[in-house]
This record gives structure tokens, sequence and C-alpha cells, in this order.
């Protein structure tokens, strides 16, 4: 603790610039107020007020229809649905298909991350390659494969045949539908998964691997205790963002089976729609989203969080 | 790891790095036979994930009797191009599904950049109570079930006279945009030095002239960019488009796409020409933000 001599610099030199001469009556605070509230706003009166709207009516049995004044019925529609053979079904079928379509992107995903990352030339090129089908509508992708999956003219029996495999009713069979919606959405959303796990990949420093090399560790400890570390956090962040969208998957349902055939197909917000739309009850609809809305408020939670740590890294 | 410990067979040969070998070196010559299985496996995937583009370009592009051929003609096939010809037929409902996506994506894109910029600049730059909370709210709105928001946005248009018009989707589209739009520009605000804005202040400029004249013009590349993916999102999008407009005055080209599908037969060729041409708009406008799309697809929240 040596005695300081130097003194800050005197102040009074520093007089307060003539800023603000228009604008004096917008301090940060009021233009931080009037640069958000709009953007707020819209938000609040088509995301929040439509929610708490579903909320008041699923403690009603409201009918859009119907011209009747609605009940006020309490936990009835909750009851009803928790308990309903018909919702643990659909509950299921969606578990099913977010386990099974996000295990296979990450697979494949990754694979193709690491395949692409280890190649030196014309890396770009083929990462633009790969993601063509995530740009795509869904309503695009579910006609591709509609046509292709077809079992009289599909392409996918076609070559099954000429292998002589022979043929499956790829989305009219009750055991095949739910593959077919899966491989779809994988077919989709592994690009997804690669962009992200590339980007992960090439940010691993390359002195590691050189410092690796120099100790002789074999290529799968390379792997296990350098790539993965490294690239997991990110990963997990694509995985989460991933099964929240599955989670919530309609429009691919919707165009390539209909739910069908039965119900093999019908994932939780198909049963929502069938509820709202074509049976209109509006009021156990609502009760229904508004349990979808907190499975996904539980997974957004996990997300934010590990999304939050990765930025304070 | 941290370990380093000298093999014999280096040491023997003299001081490492100097007289040897370096094992770096020959571990990189050996695996040939494996760069060749990792370039082959590339290659099948890379055929497998896009051969259903392919198939459905090959498909619009078929003569009509080429594409119910069994089995499939992968080659051979006669070329035209009355599929496409169809798809821009006046009394097409296609077209006028292109015509409302144009005007319904373009302007909810134009509204969610106005309000989204200003509010991911004040969200850099200023101190705001529970900012990461806000933040983090606003991109959670983004995660909701469509068809759950559709039911009371259904039942609200109902009541103001919004369902079947461009205005409401135009409407639900900035709202579901605006999160990204905020996500995605703060990141690039942030990479934007405040200290510029200081130095304006310091020469007489107020906090929103400095704004207006120093960080917005640095900010267009990104605005850009954000306005892309916006664009994007909308153009593709479909729930709402299918519940909230389904005449055919109001609806966009997704839902009028997929109503093709719904008669007892169906015209593959004008529903893959239609497809066709909705996609590549969207193909052409990724390509030219390919360098963002890390950003972009997470909705702003990972920037590499």
């Amino acid at each position: 603790m040596a005695d300081t001599t130097i003194t800050p610099p005197s102040r009074a030199g520093l007089t307060a610039p003539p800023a603000a001469r228009r604008f004096r009556h917008l301090t940060d605070g009021r233009l931080a107020g009037l640069f958000i509230a709009p953007a707020l706003a819209l938000l609040l009166f088509l995301s929040i007020f439509p929610l708490l709207w579903a909320l008041y009516l699923s403690f009603t049995d409201y009918s859009a229809t119907r011209d009747v004044p609605s009940n006020w019925i309490w936990f009835q529609n909750y009851t009803d649905l928790l308990s309903s053979a018909e919702v643990h079904q659909r509950a299921i079928t969606t578990l099913i298909f977010v386990v099974s379509a996000i295990a296979l992107q990450t697979l494949l995903g990754f694979t193709i991350a690491y395949l692409i990352s280890r190649r030196t030339r014309g890396r770009g090129a083929l990462t633009t390659l790969f993601l063509i089908p995530m740009m795509l509508s869904p309503v695009v992708v579910g006609l591709f494969w509609k046509f292709m999956l077809d079992a009289q003219f599909g392409v996918v029996n076609s070559f099954l045949t000429t292998l002589g495999l022979g043929e499956a009713e790829w989305l009219t069979d009750k055991r095949l539908a739910l593959l077919s919606v899966i491989v779809v959405d994988t077919w989709q959303w592994t690009p997804f998964i690669m962009l992200i796990a590339l980007a992960g990949l090439t940010a691993v420093p390359k002195y590691l691997y050189e410092a690796s090399e120099i100790d002789r560790a074999s290529e799968w400890l390379r792997f296990r205790h350098i790539t993965l570390p490294l690239v997991w956090p990110l990963l997990l962040i694509a995985v989460l963002f991933r099964a929240i969208e599955a989670f919530r998957l309609f429009d691919l349902v919707y165009i390539l089976t209909g739910g069908g055939p039965g119900v093999s197909t019908e994932t939780l917000s198909f049963h929502v729609y069938k509820t709202a739309f074509l049976g209109f009850d509006t009021g156990r609809a609502s009760a229904y989203g508004i349990l979808m809305v907190i499975v996904v408020i539980v997974l957004a939670q996990f997300y934010l969080r590990y999304l939050n740590r990765l930025q304070e890294r | 790891m941290s370990v380093h410990v000298q093999p014999p067979e280096v040491a023997s040969q003299g001081i490492v790095g100097e007289t040897a070998q370096p094992p770096a070196l020959m571990h990189r010559r050996r695996p040939r036979p494996r760069q060749w299985l990792e370039i082959a496996l590339l290659a099948v995937l890379a055929i497998v994930m896009l051969f259903p583009v392919l198939w459905m370009l090959e498909t619009s592009l078929k003569d009509q009797r080429d594409i119910y051929a069994v089995p499939a003609k992968l080659v051979g096939w006669t070329l035209t191009l009355d599929h496409f010809k169809a798809v821009f037929e006046s009394d097409s409902p296609v077209v006028q599904g292109f015509k409302n996506s144009v005007l319904v994506a373009g302007t909810s894109t134009i509204i969610a950049t106005l309000l989204g910029v200003p509010a991911a600049w004040a969200y850099s730059r200023f101190k705001i109570p529970a900012k990461k909370d806000q933040l983090f709210f606003i991109l959670s709105t983004r995660f909701m079930p469509p068809v759950v928001v559709v039911i009371p946005i259904f039942l609200m248009y109902r009541d103001l006279d919004l369902i079947d018009t461009t205005l409401g989707l135009i409407l639900i589209y900035a709202a579901f945009n605006l999160p990204f739009t905020i996500w995605m520009m703060k990141g690039f605000v942030d990479e934007v030095s405040a200290e510029y804005e200081e130095a304006a202040m310091l020469d007489g400029y107020s906090r929103l002239e400095a704004f207006w004249r120093v960080t917005l013009p640095l900010l267009v590349p990104g605005i850009a960019a954000t306005a892309v993916f916006a664009l994007i999102f909308s153009w593709n999008e479909f729930v709402f488009a299918v519940f909230l407009a389904s005449s055919e005055s109001a609806r966009t080209a997704p839902p009028a796409i997929a109503g093709l599908i719904g008669g007892t037969t169906i015209d593959w060729g004008l529903v893959a020409a239609s497809a066709m041409t909705f996609a590549l708009p969207v193909l052409v406008f990724a390509f030219i933000v390919r360098k963002h799309l890390v950003a972009g697809v997470t909705l702003g929240a990972v920037r590499r």
C-alpha cells in the first residue's frame, strides 16, 4: 500500500457538453420506455391477453358455436382431461414421437456435423446443401413426403419393390404411420441439430487437439474428453429447443395423416385442435391448451436456464 | 492427460522434435481408407437428405403420365412446363395465395422490425429493471403452441371482425416475429460499441439523435438479416393461416397449396410445381443470410 501521489485529473475543465438541446425532455428512462412499450403492448395484446382469456375459458363449459351462456364449472375440465384415457393415449403418442424424433435427429445431426467438421474443403457448400430441408415450410415438407410415401405411386414403395422388399402402406397402416411422421420430422430437423453442433465443433480450439496428439491420446479419448465436453452445452440447447417444437407439433400431422389411421398419429396439439374446432368444446379445449402451455413453460425454463448459463460463460 | 511422459521409442531416437519424426505427422498420414469411408458416408447422407427435394423438382417438370408411372421413373421422362403454367393461371387458387402471402409476410415483417429494433436498442443500452426476466419472458411467448393460442385469438378476431382478413394475419405474424426480432437485434446492437453514441453525445447530439445518426446506420446489415428471417418465418407459417384466414380471398399460399390435396383426385404435378414455386424464394433468402443462420434459427438466442 504505497502512498499514491497521483491525483485524478481535475474535473473542473470538463463541463457538461451542450447535449440534448432539442430532446431534453427525453431522458434515458423515458426514451427506454417509449422504445419498449409499443413492442410489449403488441405482445400483451396478441400473446398474453389471449392466454389469459383461454385460462378464463378453461374454467367454463363455453362453446364457440352454441348461443347459450356458459357456466363456471371450476376444475371440471381439468379433472376430466387428466383422468381421460383418450388424453393419456395422446400423451403417450406425443412422448413416443418427441423422444424418438429427437434421438434420431441428434444422432444423425451430430454425425453429419462431425463428418463435415473433419473435411477441410467444401465445408460451406456442404453445409448449405444439408440445410435446405430446414428452411422449407412444413406444408411443403408434408406434401413432398405425402407424395413420396403414397402407397400406389410413391417413390419409396417403388424403390422397395425394386429391391425386392415388398411395399408398405406408410401413412395408412396403424403401425407405420407414426414412424412415418417421425421420419419426416427427422428429415426436416436433422439439419437444425447439425447446424448448431457444427457451430460448436468448429469453435473447439485447434491447440487442444494438437496437445492431445502430442500426448498420443486415442481418437476415441480425444472425442470423449475434448470434443464432446465442449460441444455438449450447445448441443443441449439445440435438443431442448427441438423438444419444445416437437412437443407442439401440429402441421406435419395435419398434412401427412390427419391424425389417422384411427388415432394412431394424433399428437396432443392435434387433439386440442379436434376438441376446439371439430367438437366445438371450447372450454375443454382451452383447459387442454393450458395444460400444454404448462408443459411448454417447464421445458422453456430448462431451455432458458441453460441458455443463461451458456451466455454467462 | 496432463502428465507428459516421453515414449521410450521416441526417447531413443534423440531429442524430441529435433531429430525424430513427430508422431502427429505419422498419425495423420495413415488413415486414408478411413477418410474415404467418411466421404462416402457423407455422400450417402447428402443424397438421402436431398433426394426428396430433387424428386419434387422432377415431379414438377414431368409429364402427367410419367408422374404416375409404376415403378417410378428416375430418368428418361418427358420434360414439360405445364404444371408451372397451371400454377400461374389467373383462376388458380394458388396465385391469390401468393399475392396474399407477399402482402402479409412483407407488412408483418415491417411492423415487427419497426417495433423490435428500437426495443432491442433500448434493452441493450439502458439499465432496465428486471431486464433479463423481461427478455426471457419475451422469448417464451414465442414457445406457446400455436394451436393453443389460436383458440382465444379466433374468438377475439371473431368479435373484432378480423377473421378472414389479411390484417388479422398481419397482426398475429407481427406479434409472433417480435420476440425473434428483439432477441436477434439485441445481439447486433450489443456488437456496436456504446462509445460511438457517447462520443456523439459529447458533440452535442441528444441520445435519440445519437441512436438515429450513429448507431442505426451501423445496424443496417443486422436489420436486413433479421428482417429476412422474419420474412421467411411469416412466409412459411401454416397454423395461424389455416385457422384464421381460410376463405380464398384472404388465405396465404401455405393453406392454398395444402388445399390442393383436399379433393378425391390429387394433381401431384400441380402440387409439386406450387410447392417448388413457394419454396424457391425461401431458399434464395436463406442463402443470402447463411452467415447468420445459427442465430436466426435459434430465435437469436445462440450467437457464434
